[in-house]
């Protein structure tokens, strides 16, 4: 397997720290949760499901749990192409909407999805009153909020970096748009999204597990599925049978990967834009046994038939290199309306809300939020931490031995996707036996889905290691430490960025999971901005949440900007290999 | 072939009136190109020849309607462009192919966008297939193929639209000599046997022989900004012998206009407002530099630049800023495509490296106006060090960013060799050289 860094929009990193821009757009980002909010408290809940509240724990049903579960999660990966296809292109096609889309993505994927399900539940529920729809929307809406902001800033990245001579072809042979967007640039933005979207499906199997067994507003919503078998067995206090959870899990990830994305990488390989037959292949059985069959055949015949109709018909969007690009693209005074119109919308949004806080809860609950939030902060810096001081020098030595890498690699790539909430449980009855209180073991449950991305970083940067820059260290005979300082640490250290953000990201989403659990008929709490959040949602404070989740996003987002991105700038530019 | 060219002799298939170029740098705008009359009639292959920096893909660009010129205008057939240029198709460098489409595919993709039928579409990508000699490979993809079979699916793509101007940026720079020489050969036999209604090709290159080779008419290029410096219509016979005296004296003659100081404006005048114009250091290494001068003392202190080309195998683009960097430091003068070593430089390329260190540092510090003005600042500077980005933003002023950027890294290659300054690229700091040589 070629070594890859396993942080998906890494090209997000590359965007320049921090602008005026992005706080406009953080605080658009919370008004629209406060708008958000506010719809969703307006759905009473005489509309919830009927039916049973507990998910029957009978191992019989397993198999059926765990495909609801995989179709959820299918459904989500195709919204999430969809829309990845769509809101990529506008950003990148037009200029007034990239100032808005991208920054907004941006600030997306730094916002504790979990700390939404709460809003979304409701919702969803109100949509489709007294039917089970609406919590499965809930829950596809969930996995699909994890996985579309990254494959959406791939595509949109591969959009805007297109070669200069593929867009000069284009328009010297004035391709129909469609023409364009269909063999140029989706195919160059395939590899790109289909191993973000790899990763991303491997990041959605927490949110489906936290999705699928949820409690809004004092109601417990179960929906048939792994995660909720697991959250049952997990109430009911039976580790054997969530044990038997664990296993379903392992083989669904197993099975999806040899059978979906092993094929898919390796199909994708056709997309490669060097135009060499590269040395090292992805390879896939499943493919290979694909291709012999008469199956690509009557696909290729069926996509034949359908293309040509097809970009008849949408000629009427018109075709490439009608026009000259403009010599200087000047800010026009539509633009200026634009900006104008964007930042007025913004600023009355935020007098609104904060009205709104301050007829509930008052600005006081802020103040107490930022309190919870600086707790919660220490648990993801002593996380980071910890899992550096482990991970660096045990990912090191897997990546420098190319035996070790190539047995461990499978391994890790079922850690990657293997959703840690399923732990919880052991871990959780681990701290009553030995009286460890949360807040202290919340750090050790937060990290067990986020310290991976540590490893996995470090393993792919120590792999890409030249060798002759490691045959030079031998022969010039340099000390361990030397070796390390000079050589090593430099080195990985572009790769370990991106596992920090990653991993640091991961843990302030987990610290809503991980904050408050429950275990049999013990319920251990710690205090931090999770638990705050965890107890909003569950009592459907909408105040609180709004609040909570906000001040979870400026912290996630400050840390990224002022932190993470000037490492990842230093990365680029000293330690580059 | 002379009937089309008595017909429309008139109306030029297309001409460039008055253009300018510029980009756009933060003191206002950096032109590329100046001052670009120029026409293309039917039956004849034109060759856009310069060094890097002479503008001359951007002139191609403007002529394919891609980029809009910053004054002036392009016509084709009489007619401004608005778009890119509907009677003309280009070929690029790098292939540009798509590498998930078949050989037929990328040579249908012009064709389906005209709107025109599958299997009408076929018949003529298979027919323009055959021309380049590539029947039998339409279902491979590009990956398969050698670089030279890919640039003929290049000149198919092109060719099956059936333009009156095929335009060419480089066709064959990005293949090795042999497979460059052949494809050469091919598409003068296709433009000869006229079975594409193509009218004319307008070819960029920065191989001298290669113009001479293929040109009705060369177009030569100066730097900085781009100015038609000359043109020089090619009465040789086709097929055009290599060796043939007429042939060498033509190649001779282009290599001294490019080189030759006599063609451009005196080199530094000062102008009225006291504003100076910008020296530009060539993009030469000390390396390279004194190789050349090694060699050239090796060939007995003199030299003819195309037989130097020709020997190191090296492109005009790679040997003229070291020729031109030995004229800046004082160690060669050209005359008429020769290069020949002075005093100083016979004494550089053969002194031990600390003599030759310190030969080049005061020549350095004498000559060359940039490094010059660098060691100026920092004496004046009150610890002997400034930022680099001081000096970034005064070239700036003259130079685009890339450019810019450049000269700093060659000035500061110059410097360091000298021991003239320093550069810390943890501080991005130039400072002082604290062992600097003694001056000899």
């Amino acid at each position: 397997m070629t070594p890859r860094p396993t942080f998906p929009s890494r090209d997000a990193l590359a965007r320049l720290p921090f602008s005026l821009v992005d706080l406009v757009l953080l605080a658009g980002l919370i008004v629209l949760l406060y708008v958000v909010l506010r719809v969703g408290e307006g759905a009473t809940l005489s509309y919830a499901p009927s039916g049973p509240v507990h998910v029957s724990t009978d191992p019989s049903n397993l198999p059926y749990d765990a495909m609801r579960s995989l179709i959820r999660m299918f459904i989500a990966l195709g919204l999430s192409v969809l829309f990845t296809l769509t809101y990529g292109y506008a950003a990148a096609r037009s200029r007034k909407a990239e100032r808005v889309l991208v920054p907004a993505l941006d600030i997306l994927q730094s916002v504790p999805i979990l700390g939404f399900l709460s809003v979304t539940v409701t919702g969803f529920i109100a949509l489709f009153p007294g039917s089970y729809l609406g919590l499965e929307c809930a829950a596809i809406f969930a996995i699909f909020t994890s996985q579309a902001w990254n494959m959406t800033f791939s595509f949109y990245y591969s959009l805007s970096s297109l070669s200069r001579e593929l867009d000069e072809l284009s328009r010297m042979l004035r391709l129909t748009r469609w023409q364009r967007y269909w063999k140029i640039e989706v195919p160059a933005a395939t590899i790109g999204l289909v191993w973000n979207g790899m990763m991303s499906f491997g990041g959605g199997w927490f949110f489906l597990a936290a999705a699928e067994a949820i409690s809004v507003l004092n109601h417990n919503y179960q929906l048939p599925g792994v995660g909720s078998y697991v959250a049952a067995a997990t109430a009911q206090g039976d580790l054997g049978k969530v044990g038997l959870g664990i296993l379903t899990m392992i083989l669904l990830v197993l099975a999806v990967n040899v059978l979906f994305w092993r094929p898919l990488t390796a199909w994708s390989e056709r997309y490669k834009l060097e135009e060499s037959v590269s040395a090292e292949r992805q390879r896939s059985f499943v493919l290979d046994l694909l291709r012999r069959s008469h199956w690509p055949h009557h696909l290729g015949r069926l996509r034949r038939w359908l293309a040509e109709p097809l970009g008849r018909a949408m000629r009427w969007l018109g075709r490439d290199g009608g026009k000259l690009p403009p010599p200087k693209p000047a800010t026009s005074r539509s633009d200026v309306i634009f900006n104008l119109a964007v930042v007025c919308a913004i600023a009355f949004g935020i007098y609104e809300m904060s009205a709104y806080i301050n007829g509930t809860v008052g600005f006081g609950e802020v103040a107490k939020a930022f309190g919870y939030g600086l707790v919660t902060l220490g648990r993801v810096i002593v996380l980071v931490i910890i899992s550096t001081l482990v991970w660096v020098p045990i990912g090191v030595w897997i990546g420098m031995n190319p035996r070790v890498s190539r047995l461990a690699q499978p391994v890790v790539q079922v850690l990657a996707s293997f959703p840690a909430n399923f732990l919880f449980p052991f871990a959780t009855l681990a701290f009553i036996k030995a009286g460890v209180p949360l807040n202290a073991g919340g750090i050790l449950l937060m990290s067990l889905g986020a310290q991976w991305y540590i490893l996995f970083n470090t393993i792919a940067g120590a792999m890409a290691i030249p060798t002759d820059l490691r045959e030079a260290a031998a022969t010039l005979r340099l000390s361990r430490i030397q070796r390390w300082r000079r050589l090593i640490l430099p080195a990985i250290f572009p790769a370990y960025v991106t596992g920090g953000i990653t991993a640091a990201g991961g843990a302030w989403n987990a610290s809503i999971v991980a904050e408050i659990v429950t275990y049999g008929k013990t319920t251990l709490v710690a205090t931090g901005l999770g638990a705050y959040i965890a107890k909003a949602t569950q009592t459907g404070n909408f105040p609180e949440i709004l609040v909570g989740v906000a001040v979870m996003s400026v912290f996630v987002v400050a840390f990224n900007r002022l932190f993470w991105r000037r490492l990842y700038m230093i990365a680029q530019t000293r330690y580059a290999l | 072939m002379t009937d089309t060219t008595a017909t429309t002799l008139e109306t030029p298939l297309i001409a460039v009136r008055a253009l300018r170029k510029t980009f756009a740098v933060p003191d206002g705008d950096l032109p590329v190109l100046e001052g670009i009359d120029l026409e293309v009639r039917p039956g004849e292959i034109v060759a856009l020849l310069g060094r890097s920096g002479s503008g001359k893909s951007t002139l191609l660009r403007c002529i394919a309607g891609l980029i809009p010129p910053s004054q002036g205008e392009v016509l084709y057939r009489g007619q401004p462009l608005v778009g890119t240029n509907p009677g003309a198709s280009l070929v690029f460098q790098s292939f540009a192919l798509l590498p998930w489409l078949t050989v037929q595919a990328n040579v249908e993709l012009g064709l389906e966008a005209r709107g025109i039928g599958p299997k009408e579409r076929a018949e003529r990508a298979r027919h323009a297939i055959d021309l380049v000699g590539l029947d039998g490979f339409e279902s491979a993809y590009p990956k398969e193929l050698s670089g030279g079979m890919r640039q003929r699916v290049g000149f198919a793509r092109a060719l099956v639209v059936e333009p009156d101007v095929l335009l060419m940026d480089e066709p064959f720079s990005a293949l090795d000599v042999l497979t460059a020489e052949n494809l050469r050969g091919e598409l003068l036999e296709i433009w000869e046997r006229h079975e594409f209604p193509t009218q004319a090709i307008v070819l960029v290159t920065h191989n001298i022989e290669e113009a001479v080779l293929l040109a009705d008419r060369i177009v030569v290029l100066g730097t900085n900004p781009g100015r038609i410096r000359e043109q020089i219509q090619v009465v040789l016979e086709r097929p055009r012998d290599r060796r043939a005296p007429a042939f060498e004296q033509l190649v001779d003659r282009i290599y001294s206009t490019m080189t030759g100081r006599e063609a451009e404006q005196p080199a530094t005048p000062a102008r009225p407002n006291g504003k100076r114009e910008a020296v530009m250091l060539p993009h030469a290494t000390v390396d390279g530099l004194s190789g050349l001068a090694e060699i050239v003392h090796a060939a007995g202190g003199t030299a003819d630049l195309a037989d130097l080309a020709d020997d190191l195998s090296l492109e005009v683009d790679d040997l003229l800023p070291l020729v031109d960097a030995c004229v800046l430091l004082g160690f060669a003068d050209v005359d008429h495509g020769r290069v020949t070593l002075t005093e100083t430089g016979t004494a550089f390329s053969t002194a031990d490296i600390q003599t030759s260190k310190q030969i080049f540092a005061t020549v350095a510090r004498d000559r060359v106006t940039p490094i010059r003005t660098i060691r100026h600042a920092l004496e004046r500077s009150d610890d002997g060090a400034l930022g680099e980005g001081f000096f970034l933003d005064l070239l700036r002023r003259n130079f685009s960013e890339d450019e810019a950027r450049a000269q700093l890294d060659t000035a500061i290659d110059w410097g360091r060799y000298g021991e003239l300054f320093e550069y810390d690229a943890d501080t991005d700091e130039i400072a002082l050289s604290s062992t600097e040589p003694r001056r000899g």
